[in-house]
């Protein structure tokens, strides 16, 4: 009958709006619904003694567990000297890390003296070296905080420095015609080019600093979480332990946050980090 | 390695002088180049890829070292090249200024980004400009060094025809402006006749063809004498125009 072809659009109106609001809370419910029904699946289970309580302590049992251990101040202690060590383990992993990887990363000399032991100490596992570390260093904090440290140094090594060797090389022609000296050089082009890379690695040190401290503090300590897990397991207190592993859950969750953010704060050049904002 | 390039102060000219240049001992590049820019001449070198241009370029621009031969220039030089080069994580006005520390940078890049049409977009962040908006920038970037001699490495290759020829007419109104000693290196016959004094095509590493345009300005692309002298070119770099 006709060539013409008509093409219309759904015209939005508030209702639609409204509609398409309680979907994507469905889509948030639905997201949520399977892990809180296992939990409830769990509570079911303790609660009928088809789990024993002995090996599993039921959700509620956790909650309320957690409730007192922050009450009489055991988990608030304990996590303040965990935290602790993995901030300063961090820390000094964070200086030595870029350090390393300026100097390895800046100059070819550098390179081959910096980067051959660490790629032959990397393919150590650290958490082999604990019995190293009680013989060298004891049992105190020391040993703890470089434990976390050694973990979390190669991770910001590697890609600080496949940060710095991968900036365009057109780039740097550029700043040799503008004649940039080479401080200008290193502060405006090598650092805010490998600054992604380096938050990779920031990332995957933060990793490693809880996967270090978990193993150092449960071989010996005296105070922490991992401490506190380990003389829960001396009295069958399996609630006091997954009081623990919840607690080292949310702190690589909210380590993990910190770092997003920073991404986001510090990479707002990014296109994909600035979607829906106009410049 | 013997380092022969003598940097000389403003005002003064481009003097190349028996320069040659293989890479790994191969045939030259550049085979005993002698090539002389006037102050505030602007030269278009032409030459199919691989004839040496780049090299030139590079050679004139500090990027690689003199080995045979000699040249002079003015301290104060600026590159554009085919890509803009901005750095991404700077916004677009302290790219222009990067490396400058005096007071009154900020006024300088506003200043610069005005003329060529972009002091609206300032403060943006490179990766968000169009690709005609960031060889403007590019440009700005060369152009707050005032510099004694400017090269261009084929700034417009790769952007559209319609902002192609835009950027074209803010380049001859900036260097009727500035003055500078410009080296405009293309691939496009039309563009060197539009905006050049004199056209060079380069051959296997030799000057092959030497014209000047003593055409007035402005140009426009559809005048009658630039068919002469653009046969001419064409014929120079082996096209033949029927």
């Amino acid at each position: 009958m006709s060539d013409t072809i008509i093409l219309t659009g759904t015209h939005k109106t508030g209702d639609s709006r409204k509609k398409k609001l309680t979907l994507e809370k469905l889509v948030f419910v639905r997201r949520y619904a399977s892990p809180l029904l296992l939990v409830c699946f769990w509570q079911l289970a303790c609660s009928s003694g088809m789990i024993s309580t002995r090996l599993v302590a039921s959700p509620a049992q956790i909650a309320v567990t957690g409730w007192s251990l922050l009450r009489d101040g055991t988990l608030p202690y304990n996590l303040g000297v965990s935290l602790l060590r993995a901030v300063s383990g961090l820390g000094i992993a964070i200086s030595t890390g870029v350090v390393l990887a300026l100097i390895s990363g800046l100059s070819r000399l550098g390179e081959d003296i910096v980067d051959a032991p660490l790629q032959i100490l990397r393919t150590l596992p650290a958490l082999a070296l604990v019995p190293l570390f009680i013989l060298w260093f004891g049992i105190g904090e020391t040993p703890k905080v470089l434990l976390v440290a050694l973990g979390a140094t190669f991770p910001i090594y590697l890609n600080l420095h496949k940060g710095i060797r991968t900036i365009d090389p057109k780039l740097l022609e550029m700043a040799s015609t503008l004649g940039l000296t080479r401080w200008q050089t290193i502060k405006d082009v090598f650092l805010p080019g490998a600054l992604p890379d380096f938050l990779t690695g920031l990332r995957y040190a933060v990793g490693v600093s809880w996967l270090m401290l978990v193993v150092a503090e449960q071989v010996n300590a005296e105070s922490g979480i991992g401490h506190m897990m380990m003389d829960a397991e001396d009295f069958l207190r399996t609630d006091i332990i997954l009081v623990g592993l919840l607690v080292y859950g949310m702190l690589g969750l909210l380590s993990d946050q910190i770092v997003r953010f920073l991404e986001a704060a510090l990479l707002a050049w990014r296109p994909d980090r600035r979607k829906g904002q106009q410049a | 390695m013997k380092r022969a390039e003598e940097e000389i102060g403003r005002g003064t000219a481009v003097i190349v002088e028996q320069l040659t240049k293989r890479f790994n001992g191969g045939a030259p590049v550049l085979d005993g180049l002698d090539l002389a820019i006037a102050p505030g001449e602007f030269v278009a070198l032409l030459g199919h890829s691989g004839s040496g241009k780049s090299t030139l370029l590079r050679t004139l621009a500090g990027l690689d070292p003199v080995t045979e031969g000699s040249v002079k220039r003015p301290r104060d030089v600026s590159v554009v090249f085919q890509e803009h080069r901005l750095l991404p994580w700077k916004r677009v006005w302290k790219n222009v200024v990067l490396g400058q520390e005096d007071k009154d940078i900020r006024q300088r890049a506003e200043t610069v980004l005005d003329e060529v049409g972009l002091s609206h977009r300032k403060t943006a962040w490179p990766l968000t400009l169009s690709g005609g908006e960031a060889q403007r920038a590019a440009l700005a970037r060369a152009l707050v060094r005032e510099p004694a001699f400017l090269m261009l490495d084929e700034p417009f290759a790769a952007l559209d025809a319609l902002t192609r020829l835009k950027m074209q007419q803010l380049v001859a109104d900036l260097w009727e402006k500035h003055r500078c000693a410009v080296l405009l290196v293309t691939h496009d016959v039309d563009e060197a006749l539009l905006l050049a004094d004199r056209a060079v095509v380069l051959e296997r590493g030799r000057i092959r063809v030497d014209v000047s345009i003593p055409l007035p300005r402005p140009r426009r692309h559809a005048d009658p004498p630039f068919e002469a002298l653009r046969t001419l070119l064409l014929d120079a770099l082996g096209v033949h125009a029927s």
